[in-house]
């Protein structure tokens, strides 16, 4: 690994204490210094896109939603989203309205659970028990509306599923008037308890360019100061009616990876309160065929780690014939061996929080090489290991 | 008088032992492959709302000081490995909650080529608790029912204990 022998290479995971999902990194370290840095991923790799090709389209939609839990309703409505485009219809306002306030009630949960988690990785555990608590509040507001705390499935192929009444109206806005008053205040301690600050200012900082390069999405990249959200960029559900206020940092450390994320938290409360005060009146749902048309489309959409990217290709049956995701974390991940180089080992799970990682989403498709087996495997070669795989089941 | 005087120092030290496990069972968490879903769900156990710890349930990072393993989600190829190793870390006696369809039954990922299936099919499970994901309620539901496992087994066969 090294040639000085006094190096000394820290292993951490798959199962450890810091996070909640297996991924194992291997740290060399010169004293406290990190030199280098290695990440293994595919612990949650289960096969879920190869196991859309044999469900149908309805079916596919609880399945992707259970690609990550935490961002189960953006997945749900990248899909949906994709589907619609193919078969050339598209959901009524009111049903559109709906999916933005889930989706940003989503973001919501997301980014208060991050601050939480990110909190705790930092060693403020008080920060981590508050957050957490106000969390339960948008917790069951999303219970209210769809009926369970987490995979929601709040769509349908050309639709949503429920409507939101007068009652819950209210609810959602007294749930939101109590989050703004905390968020003011969690904003309060994260730019000025000196103690937390010392974790996060200047650590782990990534410029501008630094951030085009790794390829950098969502609030992460936010933080650097590159402009980059989908909701702006190419509007899907009622951003194009609602637009969104772009949140962003200049600075590029951990710190301004906080300031974007509450600053997130209040912009999508004051959307969320927009899009209820101006509810399109309306049906909830289109008719979708069971059968859908021939051909192959991309969906964007703003998960809230940035942006989550679906590829969808029909054959005209009722099953999809290819699935392809590519979920944010996989384009954040590539940053945290990069930017832990010349750190302090205690602030790489910091580092490693500061992308919100999530391991679920992250593992797609995973390939172990043993032996000298070269690194890249040639389209030929995929196609064969699969033609041979699924000869030898029974 | 000294055959009697072991019974009774036995019946004693096991009473003892039962009462320090079913008041401080140390838990540790492990994913096997879930979607996170669950695993939001036993943080939200642990945090103030549900706070599970007023039952003594504290989660550890170490296997080797946890008595309770927690399992989430179906059991991927790369993972099973990673699963006995932890499990066979854990001192003895240990016991298994399976949280979730997916580790209960392989659920909405069960015939994915990269999931072997339930948490069973590897290791030896003492509770299951379903859902999709299980609410905290019954997460903590399921941590009741182990301990009062734990409190019957008391009764019956104590020293395998």
């Amino acid at each position: 690994m090294s040639e000085k022998s006094e190096k000394f290479i820290v292993p951490i995971g798959p199962q450890h204490p810091a996070l909640k999902e297996p991924g194992h990194f291997e740290f060399t370290v010169d004293g406290e210094v990190v030199t280098g840095a290695s990440v293994r991923l595919g612990y949650a790799h289960r096969g879920i896109e190869k196991a859309t090709e044999s469900r149908n389209w309805t079916q596919n939609m609880y399945l992707l939603e259970r690609i990550c839990g935490i961002c189960s309703h953006i997945h749900a409505l990248a899909y949906c989203l994709g589907v619609e485009k193919l078969a050339g219809v598209s959901a009524p306002p009111r049903a559109q309205a709906i999916r933005s306030v889930v989706a940003e009630l989503e973001r919501i949960h997301s980014h208060l659970m991050w601050l939480g988690v990110a909190a705790h990785e930092a060693g403020f555990e008080t920060l981590f028990m508050y957050s957490w608590r106000d969390r339960e509040t948008l917790m069951d507001v999303l219970e209210a509306l769809t009926g369970n705390r987490v995979n929601y499935s709040a769509n349908l192929i050309g639709g949503v599923k429920f409507d939101i009444n007068a009652d819950q109206r209210d609810t959602i806005l007294r749930a939101l008037e109590f989050l703004e008053e905390r968020t003011a205040h969690y904003m309060d301690i994260v730019t000025t308890d000196v103690v937390f600050l010392r974790r996060t200012r200047g650590i782990g900082t990534t410029s501008a360019a630094q951030a085009e390069l790794l390829g950098l999405v969502g609030p992460t990249a936010r933080a650097s100061g590159v402009a980059r959200d989908v909701r702006i960029d190419a509007p899907y559900a009622a951003y194009a009616d609602f637009p969104v206020t772009l949140i962003l940092h200049n600075v590029g450390d951990l710190e301004s990876r906080f300031i974007v994320r509450i600053n997130e938290l209040l912009e999508s409360y004051r959307l969320i309160r927009q899009i209820l005060d101006h509810m399109p009146e309306g049906e909830l749902t289109a008719r979708v065929p069971r059968r859908i048309k021939e051909g192959e489309t991309i969906s964007r959409v703003e998960a809230p780690r940035g942006e989550l990217f679906y590829f969808i290709k029909s054959n005209g049956s009722d099953t999809p014939e290819r699935i392809k995701v590519r979920t944010p974390t996989m384009c954040n991940m590539a940053s945290v061996p990069v930017l832990g180089i010349g750190q302090q080992l205690a602030d790489i799970p910091m580092i490693l929080a500061g992308i919100d990682p999530c391991f679920s989403c992250n593992d797609r498709a995973a390939v172990i090489h043993q032996g000298d087996d070269g690194d890249t495997w040639t389209w030929e070669r995929l196609r064969q290991y699969g033609i041979d795989y699924y000869r030898g089941q029974p | 008088m000294s055959a009697v005087f072991q019974t009774a120092i036995t019946k004693a030290m096991r009473q003892i032992r039962a009462w320090a496990r079913i008041n401080s069972p140390w838990a540790i968490h492990f994913n096997t492959g879930s979607c996170n879903g669950c695993d939001i769900e036993i943080l939200a156990t642990l945090t103030p709302r549900y706070d599970v710890e007023r039952l003594g349930v504290k989660l550890q990072g170490s296997p080797r000081h946890a008595d309770v393993l927690i399992c989430t989600g179906p059991v991927t190829r790369q993972a099973r490995e990673r699963l006995i190793r932890t499990y066979e870390q854990m001192p003895e006696p240990k016991f298994v909650i399976a949280i979730g369809s997916c580790a209960t039954a392989g659920g909405v990922f069960r015939g994915c080529y990269n999931v072997i299936g339930q948490i069973d099919e590897v290791i030896p499970v003492d509770v299951y608790v379903l859902g999709c994901p299980p609410r905290p309620e019954a997460i903590t539901y399921g941590m009741v029912k182990l301990l009062n496992k734990i409190k019957e087994a008391k009764t019956e066969a104590a020293d395998t204990l």
